[in-house]
């Protein structure tokens, strides 16, 4: 068994500490922050296959989702506030109820459940939706979490499993032994400079994972994709499940750099309803912009009229790690041996967290991995630098 | 004096007073309902910063006392729970 090092205690931290603890290998988790104090804290807990076109997210998103549901089995789905609650994604015009329904199509064939959804019937699914959509499709696959309580009850089951949690230790580097594996991470604890020694060691470090691959030596490119949430006052029950405009379909596959909005309602157990989400390639700005704050309570309004009655309690903003290539870096880094990449989730770093830790805990091990890992490989920064 | 009125009471006020205000010094300590235990509420900070003071004044809910002025003629309504209700499916 491998004494393994995860460096940070987000989501994706978490899922990895706690299929790797399940494995039976020495686990030490650190994060110089708290649990989820990261980008973790900053989005939303939508678990979705229905914004993912036929590829290899899509393939990492329908292994995730099963495993979600067995996470919520095992360690109790209030724990996470876990709500396999399905996601109906509405059109505002007919022209993209078109695209809508052509990528669902598309979808089906890949395997993910979808079923059209009438203009007649919408009310059916959501009695405050506005009456004159032309339709939409519902996915009944799509989940939710509450994801700071996630992490926490990943962590939790990773500790019992014997898995240690130590906060306020910043990773600076790795030294590693002359045949060039990792020896020790060199971490910052105090002020002072201490070493852990490592097997191996796992770059969970969200959006910050570009700054710690370069100090590890072994460099992978992510960067900050800011994005906007509005939260309501508390609210009763009203929304049942995910509602997003077929907006975001085109939005989240798009490269374009400047801003994006697309309207994503979602209830929650606190009784808050969180309008998301805006993207925007600002660096790591956290100015509140109330041109896109605007955009993105009138598109909610659009879709929920009763919306223009209710209080925004604030505003709150956060940086979606992404890689060029919108495919997030999970698996070996070749350049350094017992270095590991599980970074890069960017708007999905939720939902596709436990399919990560799963695959990293298979490629530790010396499995052969359940969702093909080749296309999330690091090489693919490795060679296109060379 | 003029007044506004409280679940139909008539309530007296000094021009420039809050509704909170008015309310404590007419002997009224709580005039909302928690929405998960139902319990009393009232002032808590008195400055605007805590929302536990809210309340529905002429229909609209999640008012907050300390900073709504008194005016003459307006209803204010103890709010239950979110006061949105009517909202729920
Ligand atoms: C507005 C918005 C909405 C979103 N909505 C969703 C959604 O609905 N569904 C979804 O799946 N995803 C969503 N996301 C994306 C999701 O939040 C992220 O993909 C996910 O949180 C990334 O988790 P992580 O564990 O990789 O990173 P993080 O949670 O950021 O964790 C990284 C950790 O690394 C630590 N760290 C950094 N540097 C060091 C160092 N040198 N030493 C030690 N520790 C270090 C940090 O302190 C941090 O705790 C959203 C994001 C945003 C911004
Ligand atoms: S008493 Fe605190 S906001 Fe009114």
């Amino acid at each position: 068994m491998a004494r393994v090092v995860v460096v940070g205690a987000g989501m994706v931290g978490a899922a990895c500490a706690y299929s790797l603890a399940r494995d039976g290998h020495e686990v030490t988790v650190v994060d110089r922050g708290p649990v989820g104090g990261g980008t973790t804290s900053r989005g939303e807990g939508n678990i979705l296959v229905s914004d993912k076109s036929a590829g290899p997210e899509l393939a990492l998103a329908l292994r995730s989702v099963e495993l979600w549901r067995r996470i919520a089995e095992r360690l109790g789905a209030d724990t996470l506030e876990w709500e396999p609650k399905g996601g109906l994604v509405v059109a505002t015009t007919d022209e993209t109820l078109g695209a809508l329904r052509e990528f669902a199509t598309q979808q089906a064939a890949a395997g993910v459940s979808c079923e059209p959804v009438e203009p007649g019937d919408l009310s059916g699914y959501e009695p405050n939706l506005a009456p004159d959509l032309p339709g939409g499709v519902f996915y009944p696959g799509d989940q939710q979490v509450q994801p700071v309580r996630a992490t926490a009850a990943l962590l939790y089951a990773a500790r019992i499993d014997g898995a240690t949690v130590r906060h306020g230790v910043e990773v600076l580097g790795v030294r590693t032994r002359s045949d060039g594996q990792v020896w020790s991470v060199e971490c910052r604890v105090d002020g002072a400079v201490v070493e852990i020694d490592a097997d191996a060691v796992v770059n969970a470090t969200g959006t910050w994972a570009g700054d710690v691959s370069a100090r590890i030596g072994a460099p992978v490119p992510v960067l900050p994709r800011r994005g906007f949430i509005l939260v309501t006052e508390p609210l009763p029950r009203v929304v049942r499940h995910k509602v997003y405009t077929a907006d975001y379909v085109s939005n989240v596959a798009s490269g374009a750099a400047g801003l994006e909005t697309s309207v994503v309602v979602e209830g929650t157990r606190g009784g808050t309803v969180l309008i998301g989400a805006s993207r925007e390639r600002v660096g790591f700005d956290t100015t509140i912009s109330y041109a896109v704050v605007r955009t993105m309570a009138a598109q909610a309004v659009r879709i929920f009229p009763f919306l223009d009655r209710v209080s925004l309690l604030r505003v709150y903003t956060g940086f979606r790690p992404y890689c060029p290539d919108h495919l997030p870096v999970i698996g070996a880094d070749s350049r350094i041996g017992g270095v590991y990449h599980a970074c890069g989730h960017e708007g999905a770093g939720i939902g596709l967290a436990p399919a990560t830790g799963e695959m990293i805990a298979d490629l530790v091990s010396g499995r052969s991995t359940f969702v093909p890992a080749e296309p999330f490989s690091p090489d693919r920064f490795v060679f296109e630098a060379a | 004096m003029p007044t506004f009125t409280f679940d139909g009471q008539p309530i007296p006020f000094r021009p420039g007073q809050s509704v909170g205000a008015a309310l404590i010094a007419a002997g009224i300590y709580s005039w909302r309902v928690t929405r998960v235990d139902a319990r009393p509420r009232g002032l808590f900070c008195g400055i605007g910063v805590c929302f536990d003071c809210l309340v529905t004044i002429d229909g609209a809910p999640n008012q907050r006392a300390c900073r709504a002025p008194a005016a003459d003629g307006i209803s204010v309504t103890t709010q239950r729970g979110t006061g949105h209700d009517d909202l729920a499916v």
